[in-house]
């Protein structure tokens, strides 16, 4: 098991230790996102988690989805879900009944679950080393999106078009 | 670093993510829980594209981002129509559909 050791051999320890401290924050505060009684709050430690996921696309070297996803989760998924939150609340604060009756039937499910993928995970993957690479250049993704995958590009247009028309209908007063 | 670094953090937030969905009875808490899991593949795909050396995983995260933002915005417009319509976003007293 050196894959659960952060320190492993022939692998650069400064990145590990970010990677550590990162993923410990991300998880505590993806917990905090699942066990809150608050709405609120279960919003601001998304941003948490959403922003520690952006660090990570950094030490993976992919820059321009991490600023993607500080423009798009941080920027316009949080407004959204804030405003989501207030217009469907009368006061803000803590709040009994944000759980099922039988949540705790969660629990079983997620750890059952996180059992059988670790499990898999650490057995195809055990020792394979992320090569070093350095930043990915934009230039290269922007050379995918208008090639090889210009058609589900226009798609993917029309989807956000079609999502846009659909909430704003959706969301309508008449 | 390992790729296992990477999968493993992913997987424990895709099951913290199923936690919530299941958990939860708040219909907001629940598109927050859905975002999590979206995260969490995420970061697969980009863990894989470093691994082979190729950007197409960062294409497809990209595609995921954009559609994760999408599904938000017609899920929450969705709430607040139920909002409107019962004055409670329960999930479980939306049962009409059960038969």
């Amino acid at each position: 098991m050196t894959a659960l050791l952060l320190a492993a051999e022939d692998v650069n320890v400064a990145q590990n230790v970010a990677f550590g401290i990162i993923a410990f924050i991300m998880i505590v505060a993806a917990l905090r996102v699942v066990t809150t009684n608050n709405i609120v709050h279960a919003a601001l430690w998304l941003v948490v988690v959403l922003a520690g996921v952006a660090a990570q696309y950094i030490l993976a070297a992919a820059e321009f989805v991490a600023v993607s996803q500080v423009l798009v989760y941080i920027g316009a998924v949080m407004v959204l879900f804030l405003f989501g939150i207030m217009l469907t609340r009368a006061q803000i604060g803590s709040e009994k009944g944000l759980n099922n009756k039988s949540w705790a039937l969660g629990i079983p499910v997620a750890l059952l679950l996180l059992g059988l993928m670790a499990y898999v995970i650490v057995d195809a993957y055990e020792d394979t080393v992320l090569p070093d690479r350095g930043p990915t250049p934009t230039e290269a993704l922007s050379d995918q999106f208008l090639s090889i995958y210009f058609i589900p590009f226009i798609a993917l247009s029309f989807v956000l078009l079609a999502a846009a028309i659909g909430a704003i209908v959706l969301a309508r007063k008449d | 670093m390992l790729v296992v670094n990477f999968l493993l953090l992913a997987a424990v937030l895709f099951c913290i993510g199923v936690y919530g969905v299941i958990a939860r009875r708040n219909a907001v808490l629940v598109l927050m829980s859905i975002e999590l899991i979206l995260n969490s593949v995420n970061i697969n795909l980009i863990a894989f594209s470093l691994m082979h050396g190729s950007v197409d995983g960062q294409v497809f995260a990209l595609y995921v981002i954009a559609v994760a933002a999408a599904e938000v915005g017609v899920g929450l417009a969705m709430v607040l129509m139920i909002y409107r319509n019962r004055k409670s976003i329960a999930l479980d007293e939306l049962s009409e559909m059960s038969g």
